[in-house]
């Protein structure tokens, strides 16, 4: 069984160790529900929702034993502590000690650090199937050379089977689960909205004709996602990440019988699989060049590329193709155009997949793979490196596509694939725990913003379209009101709420202009992005919120209004809900005024909101002499990595001027956009935009405008320019050249098949060889024939043959002898 | 030289013997023609055998009319069948392997 379970009593904690569990359960889940769920009181709903409360409860008690876990290996610094190695337990230990001096939580004192971390005494093993891979001292790697920050070492919790997986040209494949803080840190954020999801679903996607199959994909995704988040090697990586991907992709095209949808399913499958080929080509670069010897450990490639004995060019290479596959799945520029679409999948759905979770798992990669970046792309150099530039642009793509938007799912998507670039780009810069900070905010107050807009929705003839279907809402949805405010003032960055330290963490992260200290290099340009992202986000979320929220409800006279009270007519038959609406409760104002949405929508939101808020408690700057020590940059201490299998980045500080500067860009942008809706609305009080407004003009504005409408003319590029040259006169050629030469080739060799077949035809088969046949069979019969005639039936002739052939043979005897 | 006249008689039965198996066209004529050339053979036996002073061809030749009878016997119950199914012991009528 598993390799570890014995290895308990080592320290670590139970759920650490068994982390198999937490994919374990929601798959379980998933097959009861596939096969039980119709047969189930709730259809289902309950199994996943059981399994999800299981998960998040788990991943709660193992957050704790992590940070025990992390307590434990510095407490021991210092002491020449060498846990034993046991082999047959499979759990990894590492003997760990800090010269005296060191800080524990991240306060970065000058004074006191060494560069050289006495890690040498203690040597790594990896154990686990009768393998066991012994990394030396050598590969030990000092830590914070440059930020003049040491930790002690923390070494992951690594499980593996033991027996291999199989065995393929004398490499053995091992599962194992590699349990970090990033792990424990993404278990929790899964579990959690996960489980929100489950139960907002509950009620949104209600009387749904496959609502089942909804909730047991929900399940499977969950599933897939714990595995990508725990998994130790690339191979069972690579199987998670098709696993999200196909998740994905069932769940966008949920509602299938619309031709859009299928379209949109299907884009998001065949973007990723854009990406997937770079994580392959990636992954098998690594498998070649990193290590000792060829392996997919995700460990070992770590260690190996921070240690710096693989080559830069592979490294990089490496980085490039693994980038690939993080620009499909995290939607950054120019492979995002899937992600706008797949919100054509359920509100739930989206929120979920394409905003908190699944769409973050490039980013994961990226955070768990990060010496390979940081090395491959010498992140710690200061120049423009690939990952930074494609998250900077990413974010201000996102952004700035954001503002064009009609449909309010839309918005928070391009706001998404901005967000996601905030996050590529913190990578980028060797920010990676304000990345994952930021990961992690992100997922909360997006999470809410997302399900508060189906909570909207829902109350607007279940239209998306902020133009036509909303207006006003604050005054009939208070609570949806409320949580959208508050997700919308943390993406904004308002101060106080979590995205506003996440995103200036970020910026900080920068280093740009030196404007803050401790930096990985100073990436001036990234921080000039940022900051008017930060503007654009404010702006294009103050325009999303006013034309959801405020003014007049438009929804009265909305041509889907019809629309929606003839979904709300056939809710009350199950069977009959027309796929491609959010079908739900059969309520009453429905064709009247917009209403509150119920408890299982409004309480996730309440959960989310207060989240989103108080995330930001996570890493209070370190520099706030105010707060207790044992509260500041716990995020830092806990979740950053530890060891020899992290590279040695350097932390910024909290920098006041960037932190002002961002919010006045967020507050200037933002005052515009109210200024502007304030003027439409004194204009008219029912209208959305200017009627003479700049872009209804001719001139820049105007090209701009069509810029974004058409979205950068990426999909243009794509279907048109792209698939149209295949289509077209590629294909046409292709067929000209299968027509002519091909063709022609094939029936050259068809006639001269044909003749030489006809010659064997009349000249060797039917003369020699049919004449040797003929031949032989006449010749048997000619001499049956004859000797015929002996045959006579006569018994003295036979005698008479007999006596004459023995005095001939008795002849024969007497003159020869 | 008293060897060269059992030969000679031997020799003699053996001719007449081969003549009637293969001119005689009644079927028991053919058994007696073949009891001849088997005498034949009991002769010549029994002529070596003294010749040789030894009793192996006396032996040899009880043998022979003891395996003869039998012969006889099975071939007279042939003929015997034959006649019933035919009427008659022509063995030129009996052409029934002709090819």
């Amino acid at each position: 069984m598993l390799a570890a379970e014995a290895g308990a009593a080592a320290s670590a904690g139970w759920f650490l160790e068994n982390a198999w569990l937490f994919p374990a359960v929601p798959f379980v889940s998933f097959l009861l529900i596939l096969f039980f769920g119709r047969k189930m009181p709730k259809q289902g709903a309950e199994i996943g929702i059981t399994a999800l409360a299981i998960v998040f409860a788990g991943a709660l008690i193992a957050g704790a034993q992590w940070i025990s876990h992390v307590n434990a290996a510095e407490s021991a610094h210092g002491t020449e502590e060498t846990h034993s190695t046991d082999e047959t337990h499979g759990t990894e230990e590492e003997g760990h000690s800090t010269e005296p001096g060191t800080t524990e939580d991240g306060t970065h004192s000058e004074e006191g650090t060494s560069t050289e971390e006495s890690h040498d005494e203690g040597a790594l093993a990896v154990s686990g199937g009768g393998r066991s891979v012994v990394l030396g001292p050598s590969l030990a790697l000092p830590m914070a050379e440059e930020g003049g920050e040491a930790h002690a070492s923390v070494p992951p919790v690594i499980s593996e089977w033991k027996s291999d997986w199989w065995t393929v040209g004398g490499i053995d494949f091992q599962v194992g689960t590699f349990v970090d803080g990033q792990a424990v840190m993404m278990l929790f954020v899964v579990g959690l909205i996960s489980l929100l999801v489950h139960i907002y679903s509950t009620d949104y996607v209600h009387g749904d004709i496959r609502y089942t199959h909804f909730f047991a994909f929900l399940s499977l995704f969950t599933a897939s996602m714990l595995l990508l988040v725990l998994a130790n090697n690339l191979v069972m990586f690579i199987t998670a990440w098709e696993l999200v991907g196909v998740c994905s992709f069932a769940l966008i095209g949920h509602w299938w019988e619309e031709q859009n949808n299928s379209n949109a399913a299907l884009k998001a499958f065949l973007t990723n699989r854009v990406g997937d080929m770079g994580l392959l080509i990636g992954m098998i670069t690594l498998f070649f060049t990193a290590g000792q010897g060829r392996t997919f450990n995700i460990y070992e490639i770590n260690v190996a590329a921070a240690s710096g004995t693989v080559s830069d060019t592979a490294l990089t290479v490496a980085a490039l193709c693994l980038l690939a596959a993080v620009m499909s799945k995290s939607g950054q520029f120019f492979l995002h155009t899937w992600l706008p679409d797949a919100m054509a999948g359920p509100t739930p759905v989206s929120a979920l997949i394409h905003a908190a979770t699944m769409v973050v798992a490039g980013v994961y990669m990226i955070a768990r793979m990060y010496p390979v970046f940081f090395e491959g792309m010498s992140i710690a150099g200061g120049s423009i490196n690939a990952v930074a530039l494609i998250g900077a642009i990413t974010t201000m793509v996102g952004g700035s596509l954001a503002f064009v938007q009609r449909d309010i799912k839309k918005v928070l998507a391009y706001s998404t694939v901005s967000q996601l670039g905030y996050m590529v780009m913190a990578l980028g810069v060797g920010a990676w725990t304000a990345a994952m900070f930021h990961l992690m905010t992100h997922a909360f107050f997006k999470a809410c913003l997302f399900l508060g807009s189906g909570s909207v929705s829902h109350a607007c003839n279940h239209s998306f379209d902020m133009k036509t279907d909303m207006g006003g809402l604050r005054k009939y949805m208070p609570k949806t009101h409320a949580t959208f405010l508050v997700g919308t003032l943390a993406l904004a960055g308002f101060p106080l709420m979590s995205g506003f330290w996440s995103k200036d963490e970020i910026l900080a992260g920068t280093g740009g202009f030196g404007l803050s200290e401790g930096a990985n290099g100073r990436y001036s340009l990234m921080l000039v992005m940022g900051l008017i992202t930060g503007g654009m986000t404010a702006a294009y979320m103050t325009r999303c919120y006013w034309l959801t929220f405020m003014g007049e409800w438009r929804g009265a006279n909305s041509p889907n209004a019809h629309h929606g009270a003839h979904a709300a007519a056939h809710d009350d038959h199950d069977a009959h809900a027309p796929a491609g609406h959010d079908a739900h409760d059969a309520h009453d104002a429905h064709g009247g005024l917009p209403h509150e949405s119920g408890p299982r929508i409004t309480t996730p939101l309440l959960i989310l909101a207060v989240l989103a808020f108080v995330a930001m408690f996570a890493n209070i700057p370190g520099q706030f002499g105010f707060v207790p020590e044992g509260w500041r940059l716990r995020f830092e201490h806990y979740i950053e990595p530890k060891g020899e299998y992290f590279p040695a980045i350097s932390h910024a500080e909290f920098s006041p001027v960037i932190a002002i500067l961002s919010l006045i860009a967020a507050a200037v942008a933002s005052g515009l956009a109210v200024a502007y809706y304030r003027k439409v609305e004194a204009q008219d009080p029912m209208g959305t935009e200017l009627v003479d407004g700049p872009t209804s003009k001719a001139g820049l504005p105007k090209v701009a405008y069509n810029v974004l409408a058409n979205k950068f003319y990426l999909d243009w590029l794509y279907t048109d320019v792209i698939v149209g040259f295949v289509k077209g006169p590629l294909a046409r050629a292709a067929n000209w050249f299968n027509q002519n030469v091909l063709d022609g080739i094939v029936n050259g060799t068809a006639t001269v098949s044909k003749r030489i077949a006809g010659f064997t035809y009349t000249v060797l088969d039917q003369q020699v060889v049919d004449g040797v046949v003929r031949g032989s069979g006449i010749g048997a019969s000619e001499t049956g024939g004859l000797l015929r005639r002996m045959q006579n039936g006569r018994v003295q002739g036979y005698a008479a043959l007999m006596f004459a052939a023995a005095a001939v043979l008795a002849g024969v005897f007497v003159l020869a002898i | 030289m008293w060897l060269n006249q059992f030969l000679i008689l031997g020799a003699l039965l053996f001719c007449i013997g081969v003549y009637g198996v293969l001119a005689r066209r009644n079927g028991v004529m053919v058994l007696m023609s073949i009891e001849l050339i088997l005498n034949a053979v009991n002769i010549n036996l029994v002529a070596f055998g003294a010749f040789h002073a030894t009793p192996a061809g006396q032996v040899f030749a009880l043998f022979v009319i003891a395996v003869a009878a039998a012969e006889v016997g099975v071939g007279l119950a042939l003929v015997l069948l034959i006649y019933r199914n035919r009427s008659s012991i022509d063995l030129e009528s009996v052409d029934l392997l002709k090819g």
